[in-house]
Order: structure tokens, then sequence, then C-alpha cells
């Protein structure tokens, strides 16, 4: 108590001169990684004749019919958004269903019984989580072109999903055993089998771990690129980073329509965005688990 | 370790139950390319083995060769090279940003997080997308500031040379990793008691002495898992390099190792030489991954 009072007065005292260039420099760097966002809807809303010109427009003139979706409406009616956001999304349904009933599974098991060789996986898991993809991918590619499943949905979920489950697993883990097993043993002396006082007591309590899980294992399948470069070389079957850089590729040789560039890119991240801001908190706190400890 | 509690040995087979379904995917996905990798790497197989020729055995030929050509000692020295300058320059500025959240009015601090936070969840392709727009040679307005301020960047093409091709990239990849380690180590701070930092100050601690001498050893662990994870994604950084070469620059003089392999394997399909510089780079990952692997492992113990 005392010593929250003198932060507050030592912190009063100095108000006039450090806090308010602190809160400038906090400004100038929150407008700054802010930006690169807003230049993607700012110009996402700009006719490609107002972003030819030399000097660039900062806020589109909304008064005066300056910005408009029509880029948005190129973009779905060219073709080729629907078909990339359709694979994007049946890929990463499937990983989210498979990882999760996976991982949950594979959790209980490591949280919930001591067994031999339980320590051995949970070393594995850590291990093929940190494997980096690039060292993986031109033989998970020979993999896939030998089975015929190169361009396949099933063919890249399986990827996605080895490389997904393991932190997914993690994750949940810590879930399960914040749960006291008393409570399910509790249950079971008030009569329910195993299972049931499993599925009752224990798994409405773990909702929130599943709905992080589930989001975390969406956002690594939506936003994948480089097992997707590989694995998927058709256009037909291409998801929607690959559409995206389909536009990077071509402002190589020819100036591009920017706006409409900046609306497919505002489309893939909305969803992304929305997700992130749910778990992000828990995300950080597995990834750095083993050193911030409540 | 061992211990079975008596009433659960008849269920002593249900954990492992619970793995197969997690042990079956990874050996599919990852077991069975890593074995083909390795083997693959101790053969000849470049197109000739695409086209039904069997694959000659080479033993440690791919490595020896590897090892005697100049521009994989290139491509590995500019991957550290790097590595190192984003890493350390994410985490100066994070940790920067972290004490700075620390002393901001909350109004301040909940906009530098919201700023921090958007440009964390950009996905990686999207963001791409804008960087390059913003470093357009043609219209990026990058070059119009730079411009508009008297400097002569009138038309310049960032990714024609290597140097600035790089400097690009750690700008972009810098504004990707700040975040993550702004708020973790923002997360730490919390846990720095502020009677120590105040009993600190009335023995006259100057503010670079509290935050070596007492906020630092109290947040290394923090500190030090979140270097490792910098350093291991910015080794293996390879999207951002790709998609900055597809913007029109020249792949060879801008590889590192992540961009390596793929032209190896993708372009020239020479698988031998391919999965021995991705064996290469297993091994330095799990080596540094190795001091991050034992800090969770001590927390699953605990």
């Amino acid at each position: 108590m005392s010593s929250a009072k003198q932060v507050s007065i030592r912190g009063r005292s100095r108000y006039s001169t450090s806090k308010i260039v602190f809160s400038i420099v906090a400004l100038v760097v929150a407008a700054v990684w802010f930006f690169p966002v807003y230049w993607m809807i700012n110009s996402s809303l700009l006719s490609n004749v107002v972003l030819s010109s030399t000097t660039p427009t900062f806020f589109p003139d909304l008064l005066h019919g300056g910005g408009s979706l029509d880029n948005f409406a190129t973009v779905f009616q060219g073709g080729s958004f629907l078909p990339a956001l359709g694979m994007s999304v049946l890929i990463a349904l499937i990983v989210v269903v498979v990882c999760l009933l996976f991982a949950f599974l594979a959790a209980v098991a490591i949280s919930r019984f001591r067994f031999r060789g339980r320590t051995s996986f949970v070393l594995a898991i850590l291990f093929v989580q940190m494997l980096p993809a690039e060292g993986l991918f031109i033989a998970q590619y020979k993999l896939m072109a030998s089975v015929d499943l190169l361009n396949t949905v099933i063919g890249i979920s399986i990827l996605y999903i080895a490389s997904v489950v393991p932190f997914t697993i993690w994750m949940l883990r810590g879930f399960v055993a914040g749960i006291p097993a008393e409570l399910e043993e509790a249950a079971m002396v008030d009569g329910l089998s195993r299972t049931q006082a499993f599925l009752r007591i224990t798994f409405p309590l773990l909702a929130p771990g599943l709905v992080a899980s589930g989001v975390y294992a969406f956002l690594q399948s939506w936003n994948e690129f480089t097992v997707a470069l590989v694995v998927l070389p058709d256009q037909a079957s291409q998801t929607l980073p690959l559409w995206l850089r389909g536009f990077i590729q071509s402002s190589a040789s020819k100036a591009i329509d920017w706006g409409q560039v900046m609306a497919a890119s505002t489309l893939v991240a909305i969803p992304v965005i929305v997700f992130f801001l749910l778990v992000q908190g828990r995300m950080t706190s597995g990834l750095v688990g083993g050193a911030v400890k409540g | 370790m061992t211990t079975i509690a008596p009433h659960r040995r008849k269920r002593s087979l249900a954990p492992y139950a619970l793995l197969i379904p997690t042990v079956i995917v990874l050996l599919l996905a990852m077991g069975y390319p890593l074995a083909w990798q390795l083997s693959t790497s101790l053969q000849k197989f470049g197109l000739a083995q695409q086209f039904g020729q069997p694959a000659e055995f080479v033993g440690l030929g791919n490595y020896i060769a590897l090892a005697t050509d100049p521009y994989l000692w290139t491509v590995v020295g500019r991957s550290l090279l790097f590595c190192l300058t984003a890493a350390a320059l994410t985490m100066a500025v994070g940790t920067l940003l972290a004490l700075l959240m620390r002393v901001l009015p909350a109004a301040v601090r909940v906009i530098l997080q919201i700023a921090l936070l958007l440009a964390w969840a950009m996905p990686v392709v999207a963001a791409m997308t804008v960087w390059n727009w913003l470093f357009d040679w043609r219209r990026g307005v990058v070059n119009w500031l730079l411009s508009a301020v008297g400097l002569p960047f009138e038309q310049h093409n960032w990714l024609q040379s290597p140097l600035s091709f790089y400097f690009v990239a750690v700008v972009i990849v810098v504004w990707m990793s700040v975040p993550f380690v702004a708020f973790s180590l923002f997360a730490g701070l919390t846990q720095v008691p502020d009677e120590v930092l105040e009993a600190a100050q009335m023995d006259g601690a100057s503010p670079a002495q509290r935050f070596w001498r007492i906020t630092v050893p109290i947040i290394r662990p923090v500190i030090s898992i979140v270097l490792l994870l910098q350093v291991i994604w910015d080794l293996r950084v390879f999207t951002q390099i790709k998609l900055l070469q597809d913007a029109g620059s020249i792949a060879s003089e801008t590889n590192l190792l992540g961009t390596y392999i793929y032209q190896l394997g993708a372009g020239s399909s020479d698988f031998g030489t391919a999965s021995a510089v991705s064996i290469f780079v297993l091994v330095l990952t799990v080596g540094i991954s190795w001091f991050y692997i034992r800090s969770m492992l001590k927390e699953d113990a605990a």
C-alpha cells in the first residue's frame, strides 16, 4: 500500500517532463508500427488512378466519393480469389478439427497419467515443434509426390497437422493440468464413471483451452506459406497466401494495381486479426511458459 | 518415475492408446521425410534420378562437396549475420518498448499496445504485400517520403543491390518480431517488485544501475527464452526473403539458407545437395533449440 503511494507521488512530481517525452516517443512508435496496417486499408479504398499519382493520398476523401469498395468487388469477381479462399477454409477446418482431437487425447495422456516414456514423448514434441519447415520441405515434397498427394487438400493437411499438433498439445496440456484431478475423483466418489466424470466435469472447464488451441491451429494453417509453396505447385490448388504471392511476382515485371492487391490482403488479414486478438495472451504465455511462472 | 499407482494398473495401456494418433501423424509427415532426407543426403540424387535412374551412394560426398563450396559458406555467413542483426535489433527495440510501457500513462500505453498487436496479427504474406508496396520503386510511399525531405530516392529500387535488399528485410523482420518481444518482456517486468527498485533508488542507484543490476537479473529467464526464439526464427527466415526476391531481385545474390535449399530442391532438382543442406540447418536449429527445450521441460516437471 505505502509503496504504491510513493510510486504515484514520485510519478506526479516528474509528470511535466519525462512523462510527456515518453508519451510522445510512444505515440511516434505506435504510428510507425501501425502505419503499414493503415496503409493497406487506405490503399484498398483508393482507385488505381489515385494510386498512380506521384503524390500519395494519405486519407481517402470519403465525403467527396474519393474512396470506395470497388477494389473489393473486383477481387471477388476476379475468379481466382474464391477458389483460393475455399481451399484455405477447407484446409483450415480439417487442420483445426483433427488437431484438436489428436492434441486433446495426447494432452490428457501426458497430464493425467504417469507412464514409462512420458518424458521422452514430451521431449519429442518439443523437438518437433522447433524443427524448421525449411529443413524438411524438400523431403516432404518428395513424399507427397511419391504417393500422388501433391496439390491435394489431404496431402497438405497431413503435413500441417503434424507441424501444428505439437504446440497444440503443449497449450492444451497446461489447461488440462490446471483442472484439479480431485474434481473428477470427487465426482467418481459420487458414483460417476471415469469417462462420465471427465465428460461432465473436466470437459466443460476445458472449453476455453480448446478455443485458444483451435484458434492457434487455424492461424498457423491460414498463414502458412513455406510448405504450401512446394506441395501445392498448381495454380488451381493454391491457398490464399500463394494467391497473394502471385501479385508480388507480377509486380516485379510490371506496374500493378496496388489497390486491388491491398484489398485482397485486407480480406486475408481480417479474420486473422480478429482471431489473433482473442488468443494472443495464451499463445505468448505458452511460448515463454518456462520463464513466466505465475 | 516408473511407479504406477496400483489402482491404475489395469489402465496402464490407456495413455499409450491416447498418444497413437499423434505419433502416427508425426511419423508419417516428419519421421519419414527426415529418414528419406538423411539417406538422400548420402546419395547422388539429381534430375536423372527424378526420371527413374537408381541413385548412387556417395557417402559423405555431398557434405564434402558442400563444405568445400565457397557459395555455401557465403550463404551461411549471410544467414548468421542477418540472424544476429535482426535478433539484436528486435531485442533492443522490444526491451526499450517494454520498459517504456511501464512508465506510460494508461491511455498512451493502450494506444501503443493496440498498434503493436495489429502489426503482430498481420498474416506474414499480407504484410509482405504491404511492405512491397511501401518500398515499391515506382510509387512507393517510402521513396516519396525520402524524396520529399530532399534525399535522392526518386525511383530508387531497394531490392536491386543486396545490401539495401537486406536492409529492407531486416526492417520488415524487426517490425514483425518486436511486438512478441515487447509483450513478453512487459509481462516479465510485472514480476519485478517495486519495493526493491524503490529501495535501490533511495540508496542512490542510477536508472541504468537499477536496470542492469536489479531488473535484468530478475527477468533473465524471460529474456533468454525470448532471445533464443528470436535467434531460431531469424535463422530459418524464409517467407520474407522469398517474397522480396519474387518482387525482383537476383536470388543468388540474396539467398539465405532457407531460400538456398528451396532453390537447390525445387529449382534445380538437386535433391542430394538440398538434403545435405537441410540436415545442416536441422542440426543447427536443434542445437540452439536445446536450451529452449530444457527450460520448457523444467516447466513440465513443475
